[in-house]
Order: structure tokens, then C-alpha cells, then sequence
């Protein structure tokens, strides 16, 4: 059981908790990844980490409600309450490498996952420059922990209330067209941005790391649910990466296989809205008696 | 022993084989000649005292059969169930010579199912020798190093990754085969010793071997993590949506609990047609798992015929009398798609048993112009496993070519004070192999830790 200390929302559906785990808090390097499982129902969902406390002994998630889990998360997870199973750091660790010019572009539920890799990057000696995209100025999140780690923060909204009109591909393309110089770009978002981005940077022969999020069980390899195929050759996500060179991808194919189970997952939340929805009539109707 | 109907079994997952009854136990316990130089024992690759449990049986005198069962053995109710007896123990019994071998690994069964029953626990008088042992994967190798380990008085402590102990036992091998209900029970007889058990925790990734040994103070190591990362062959079509491992598949079901879907969060959906690629025993569970999922068609597809199956033949008998199909002599070469990502079936060719190898085994051969198409909406891979990368990856451990831990005859790895067995070290094996891995690695640890043995 992993005690949840803070909790913070930033929209409707991305909200941010901080979760008692010394241990992990000093193991955890950027790029890597944990299992949350919430009860013994429960399925195993693997989340990127957003932060990392040694001090506090705390680690941070930032969720996106999208699916039964994570709904159920947002429903249920408050400070004092527990997450069942709390499993990691998982994955291999990012390579920071020589300092030099890095670009981390966030999109989604990308967004928070780049910070802990961005603030490597800085320590390390890098010009660091984020690029990072949301719907509009009042979902923005963690602009103050990004400027404080990069040089130049870009902010993409779809609806151009910050920051510049567009898509995080856009920021990126400005950013790649006013700095020759790149060393690295490090990608994390749905998969369709991490392919667009990566298609950016590969003319220009830009270094592109991305972060990929397959469908996973036990994520210690030995389900084989996350593979994928890289540079033609098939490697598990989970203990091979999560991170891989984004121009050597078979993108299509990951994308296929996010959609394995679309069927079940929107039945699944069906039956837990319906639940959840009968839960607040009876907490309604005891509140009023 | 008494089976529950296949026609009426492949609709549920309770336990195949019934067990005995006293009768039938005390029948069989009655044809044990009590040879003076039982080759059962050695048999064993634990070294039970085979025909002592028995005479004690025919006695009557059931607890103290147990008793002297779990001297050496944790897991008899396991182990009663999931031993490749017919290659071990009964193969070497003296009856067997001539008549059917004594039923050992059936009366440890029922005596491990008797202790259940009747809450019996092993009693052990444990003098705390003050030194800490870490164990890493509560598979069978890690259970029966940390049974003989804290017997012997050490401080034991497992840690576990997945959320549940029990390593291939909990997530591989199905209930009909291994009830939970007797896990927990032979894992709680385990703790009742002083072993603590940890889940959740990825050892290499949450800390070290070299922290467990430093910082955690522990005074040895044993690593059973298994073999893990599934082996696909490499032909086209396998990233499609349906095409999935044993591994996964059992693990949705055993330790996910799929067969509940969406009462449990997991679902596994594969469609009306399952084909499963290999006929090991890991294969002969996931065709039966499917059956029970309610799949309406089952293939079994294997390049080698029925003879050279690795199964045990009660395994593939069983799935034969459940109704699934077997497809002999048969090698995919192209997963099919439905243009959509998904499966929608296997191309094969025929092949037939051509001239011994350097192995000296008939190697298969595709006949040519053979090729056939089968339908399947999913595709199950258990041909095998590769060796699992974490423990490389996060220590100092030399590994062999394949990536298995290298370790010499005391089972020591290269980091002093780290020891190994199962299939991390010898590559996919038995249950039992495992556990006596992990005993032979106690005995080396209580060595190097100078504890007398008893």
C-alpha cells in the first residue's frame, strides 16, 4: 500500500498526484516508468514518472482520465488515501550523454513525463529548450518548474490563448528553423505526435529520442504485450526502452497495437461510469436524509 | 486417479484430477514394495525419502507421513501436482519395471491436500543463526531456497515483483492444474517459518544486488527470477493485434483474472478461433486456458509429430479429450491479417520428420507446395523463452552468451555472496528443477555463511 500525500487538478481530465515511496524516490531516474494497480480487481497500468523527490520521498504522477483506471484514479485518489501496488522505477533510465543544444517537445499526456528528463539535460550542462502544447491558456501546468530548468520555454495552445497558435510539431518546426544547432530532440506524447516529431528531425538528421507507451502487463518482460518493432528488429518496451530512437520506430504498427483491446476498454468504462454513477445517486440520496 | 469429465470440465476452471480418496491412497500406498535401495529417491531431485512417507501412510500414521514429507520438500501439494513424476521418482520404482509405478507423486498430493484440509502446519524447531538472506522471485527456486534457509535459522526475506508470490506457479500454471487456494496454503506454511515475503518490488531497478549486499545488510543473495522475455519466431505478421505469448496470455488469466472480465479490470478477448503455436506444457495450458475462455475452436500447431511432443503425455491427453485440435507436423510461416491489424489466421506448411541432426533428433522438414491456410482470431506463441535482461542490466553479473546468469557447480555467480538457480541459470526447465536449484543454492549459501546443515 503507497500512501498518496498531495493531490493537484489541472483540467477536467490531468491531475497530478505525489505518492509516499522512499525508495523508489531515490531509485527513479527520468525516462522511466511505474506500474499503478488500484485493487485486487484492478488492472496494471504503467505511467510514466513526472517527478521524483529523494528529500521527500515522494514520486509524482501526472494521470490522464481516459480510461476505466485512470477515471477511477481520479475518482478515488485523494491525499490519505493508498494506491494498492506501486511498482518501479521500471524501464531503462534516459541517457543524458555530452551537454549540447536539447529540445524536449510534450504533448498530452507527454507533458509532465519531460520535465525530469529536461531537468537532467540542465544539470548536465545543456542549453535546454521545451516546446509544450495544450488546448488552451488556463490547462497550462508546471510552467514554473519548466522555466526553471530551460532556457526557452515554447508554449503551443490549439486555440492560441498562450503562447503560439498551433500544434507542439509547430513549435518544434519554429524552434528547429531558429536553431541550427540542435543536438537532440526527445520526444513524449501520444503516438501520432512522437511520429510526426520524429518526421521533423529526420531530414535535418537530428538525434530523436521518444518515450513509447504500448500496452503492457507486468512490465518486467515477461509478457511481451509491449513490443515493438524498432530499426526492423522486435524489442520489449518495458526492459529494452521505454525510450527509443524515434526515427528507427515502426510508428503504424504501435499505433495499431494501442487499439488492441479499444472494444474492451470502452466496455470496461461503460460498466464503471454506470457504477460510479449509482454510487453518487446513493451517496446523494443518504446526504439528503 | 478420478478426473472430472471432459465434456463438462473444458466449461470451468476447477481442478482435472480429483485427487484420492483414503481408499485409493491407502491401494496405492500398499504396492510400494519398500525396496532397500530405492531408486525413487534418487530419482527425486530433491532426494524425498520416498518409501518412508509411504510406509508411513500404510501405517496410518498420516500426520507423521507429512511430517516426514516436508523434511524434504516446502511445496507437496505443489509439487504432488506438478512434478514430471514419470520422468523422476516413478521412473526408476521397481514396480514400475514390470507393473505401473507406485503413484508417488499422488500420495504427496493427497497427503499435501490432507494437511490442508486439516490446517496441519510444519513444525520445525528454528534456532536464529543472526544472518539475512535476500531472495529475489517467489518462483519455485526462490520458495524452496528460503524454506531451507530459514529452517536453518537464517533471517529470510523475498521480494516479489508482480503483486502476488509464486512466480510461475501463480501466473503460469492454470487453476484446473494448481488451485490458488493451494498456493496460498503451502505459501502461508513458508511465512509460518519466519520468511517474510515483499511484493511490488523490482530488485536491480528498486535497488541492487550490490545494495542488498551493502547498504540492506543482507548477508547473501540467491536470484531466481526465472527465464521470462518470450521468444516469437520471426515470421511475418507477428505485431498484429491477437497474436500474443503464453506468458501473457496465462498471465491475464491466472494472475489478472480475465476469465472475470470486466468484473477484473484485465481483458484478454481472442475471438472465436485460438491457435497456439508449440506443444510444450506451457502450450497444452494455454490451448486448455482458451478452451475455458469459451473459445469455440482450439489448434494446437506443432512442427514435430505427437512422439516428440515435450508435454507430458497426461498434459496432451488431456487437452485431446477436452476437444482441442491438434495439428501435427505443422509449422506456421506467416501470420495472416484482416487489414485492419488484427489476426485472422496462420499460413502453414506441412512438414515431416527428416535425417537425425548432430543432436542426434530427427530434424522436421517443410514438404514443399504444402502450404495451408487455418483460420484463428488469435495466435498464442509457446515455443519458449530467452532470458530475462534485468539482473544484467543492473549489476555486475556475468552472464553466458544467452544472457543466463553464469554460475559453477555451488550454483555462485561471479559477485561474491550472490548465488543463482532455475531457469535464470540452466534457461526454461521444470517446477521441480527450480526447487532443487534453489535448495542446492541454500545448502551453498549456509556453507559459505558457515552454518552447520542439518
Amino acid at each position: 500500500m503507497y500512501r498518496i500525500l498531495a493531490r493537484e487538478d489541472y483540467s477536467d481530465v490531468t491531475f497530478m498526484i505525489e505518492v509516499e515511496h522512499p525508495m523508489m524516490a531515490r531509485a527513479a531516474r527520468p525516462g522511466q516508468f511505474v506500474i499503478v494497480r488500484l485493487n485486487d480487481q484492478g488492472e496494471r497500468i504503467p505511467l510514466t514518472l513526472a517527478d521524483f523527490d529523494a528529500a521527500r520521498g515522494t514520486v509524482t504522477l501526472v494521470v490522464q482520465a481516459v480510461g476505466k483506471t485512470t477515471m477511477q484514479m481520479k475518482a478515488e485518489c485523494r491525499p490519505g488515501s493508498v494506491l494498492q501496488s506501486l511498482v518501479g522505477p521500471m524501464g531503462m533510465p534516459s541517457s543524458v550523454g555530452r551537454p549540447g543544444k536539447v529540445v524536449g517537445v510534450g504533448g498530452g499526456l507527454g507533458v509532465a513525463p519531460i520535465y525530469p528528463q529536461l531537468r537532467a539535460h540542465k544539470e548536465n550542462g545543456s542549453y535546454v529548450i521545451a516546446v509544450l502544447g495544450f488546448r488552451s491558456r488556463d490547462l497550462v501546468f508546471w510552467e514554473d518548474r519548466f522555466r526553471k530548468v530551460c532556457d526557452e520555454l515554447v508554449l503551443c495552445t490549439d486555440d492560441g490563448s498562450a503562447g503560439l497558435k498551433g500544434r507542439v510539431t509547430d513549435g518544434l518546426h519554429q524552434v528547429l528553423e531558429h536553431h541550427r544547432d540542435i543536438t537532440e530532440v526527445i520526444a513524449i506524447g501520444p503516438a501520432v505526435m512522437m511520429k510526426a516529431c520524429s518526421e521533423l528531425t529526420r531530414e535535418r538528421g537530428i538525434r530523436t529520442m521518444v518515450s513509447l507507451n504500448p500496452i503492457m502487463v507486468d512490465g518486467t518482460g515477461m509478457c511481451g504485450g509491449c513490443r515493438v518493432t524498432v530499426a526492423g528488429k522486435m524489442k520489449y518496451a518495458c526492459v529494452d526502452g521505454p525510450d527509443f530512437d524515434g526515427h528507427q520506430v515502426d510508428f503504424e504498427e504501435l499505433m495499431r497495437r494501442l487499439n488492441r483491446f479499444r472494444g474492451d476498454e470502452k466496455a470496461a468504462l461503460e460498466r464503471w461510469r454506470k457504477h460510479a454513477a449509482s454510487c453518487n445517486l446513493r451517496r446523494g440520496i443518504s446526504e439528503e436524509s | 486417479m478420478r478426473e472430472q469429465n471432459a465434456a463438462v470440465r473444458r466449461g470451468n476452471f476447477d481442478e482435472v484430477a480429483l485427487g484420492y480418496n483414503l481408499k485409493e491412497a491407502l491401494r496405492e500406498a500398499e504396492r510400494c514394495l519398500d525396496c532397500s535401495r530405492p531408486g525413487c529417491v534418487t530419482g527425486c531431485p530433491v532426494h524425498i525419502d520416498i518409501p518412508a512417507f509411504i510406509r508411513l501412510i500404510r501405517a496410518g500414521k498420516y500426520r507423521e507421513a507429512y511430517d516426514h514429507l516436508t523434511e524434504d520438500t516446502v511445496l507437496p501439494a505443489v509439487c504432488g501436482r506438478v512434478c514430471r513424476q514419470e520422468d523422476q521418482c516413478e521412473k526408476d520404482c521397481t514396480v514400475g519395471k514390470k507393473l505401473q509405478a507406485v503413484a508417488i507423486g499422488r500420495l504427496e498430493r493427497w497427503l499435501g491436500d490432507m494437511a490442508i484440509e486439516k490446517g496441519w502446519h510444519q513444525k520445525h524447531a528454528i534456532r536464529p543463526n543472526g544472518f539475512r538472506v535476500g531472495i529475489v522471485g517467489s518462483g519455485p527456486a526462490g520458495l524452496a531456497c528460503a524454506a531451507d534457509l530459514a529452517r536453518s535459522g537464517c533471517e529470510v526475506i523475498i521480494y516479489e515483483a508482480l503483486h502476488r508470490p509464486g512466480g510461475v506457479l501463480r501466473y503460469g500454471i492454470p487453476e484446473f492444474r494448481l488451485p490458488d487456494q493451494v498456493i496460498e496454503a503451502e505459501i502461508a506454511n513458508l511465512l509460518r517459518l519466519g520468511v517474510k515475503v515483499q511484493c511490488d518490488t523490482l530488485v536491480g531497478r528498486l535497488f541492487t544486488l550490490e545494495q542488498m549486499l551493502g547498504e540492506m545488510g543482507f548477508d547473501a543473495v540467491f536470484v531466481g527470477t526465472g527465464a521470462g522475455y518470450p521468444k516469437f519466431m520471426g515470421i511475418p505478421g507477428e505485431g498484429l493485434n491477437g497474436v500474443l505469448s503464453a506468458n501473457e496470455f496465462l498471465t491475464r488469466c491466472n494472475l489478472m483474472g480475465a476469465h472475470r472480465f470486466p468484473y477484473c479490470d484485465t481483458p484478454v478477448n481472442l475471438g472465436r478461433t485460438v491457435a497456439v503455436i508449440g506443444a510444450g506444457n506451457t502450450a497444452m495450458d494455454a490451448t486448455r486456458v482458451a478452451l475455458r475462455m469459451g473459445v469455440e475452436k482450439v489448434r494446437c500447431v506443432y512442427r514435430r509429430s505427437r512422439e516428440e511432443s515435450p508435454a507430458r503425455e497426461e498434459e496432451v491427453r488431456h487437452a485431446e479429450e477436452e476437444g482441442v485440435e491438434f495439428l501435427w507436423l505443422t509449422n506456421p510461416v506467416e501470420i495472416l491479417g484482416s487489414g485492419e491489424g488484427f489476426v485472422r489466421g496462420i499460413r502453414c506448411v506441412r512438414m515431416e520428420m527428416g535425417e537425425p541432426d548432430e543432436t542426434g533428433r530427427r530434424r522436421p522438414v517443410p514438404v514443399p507446395d504444402s502450404e495451408f491456410d487455418i483460420e484463428a482470431d488469435s495466435v498464442i506463441y509457446a515455443i519458449g523463452t530467452n532470458a530475462n535482461p534485468i539482473m544484467g542490466q543492473t549489476s555486475r553479473l556475468e552472464l553466458d552468451k544467452r544472457g543466463y546468469i553464469r554460475t559453477n557447480e555451488r550454483l555462485e555467480t561471479s559477485i561474491p555472496g550472490v548465488f543463482a538457480g532455475g531457469d535464470i541459470v540452466t534457461g526454461a526447465a521444470t517446477v521441480i528443477q527450480a526447487m532443487g536449484a534453489g535448495r542446492r543454492a541454500a545448502r551453498s549459501i549456509l556453507n559459505r555463511l558457515g552454518v552447520r546443515t542439518c
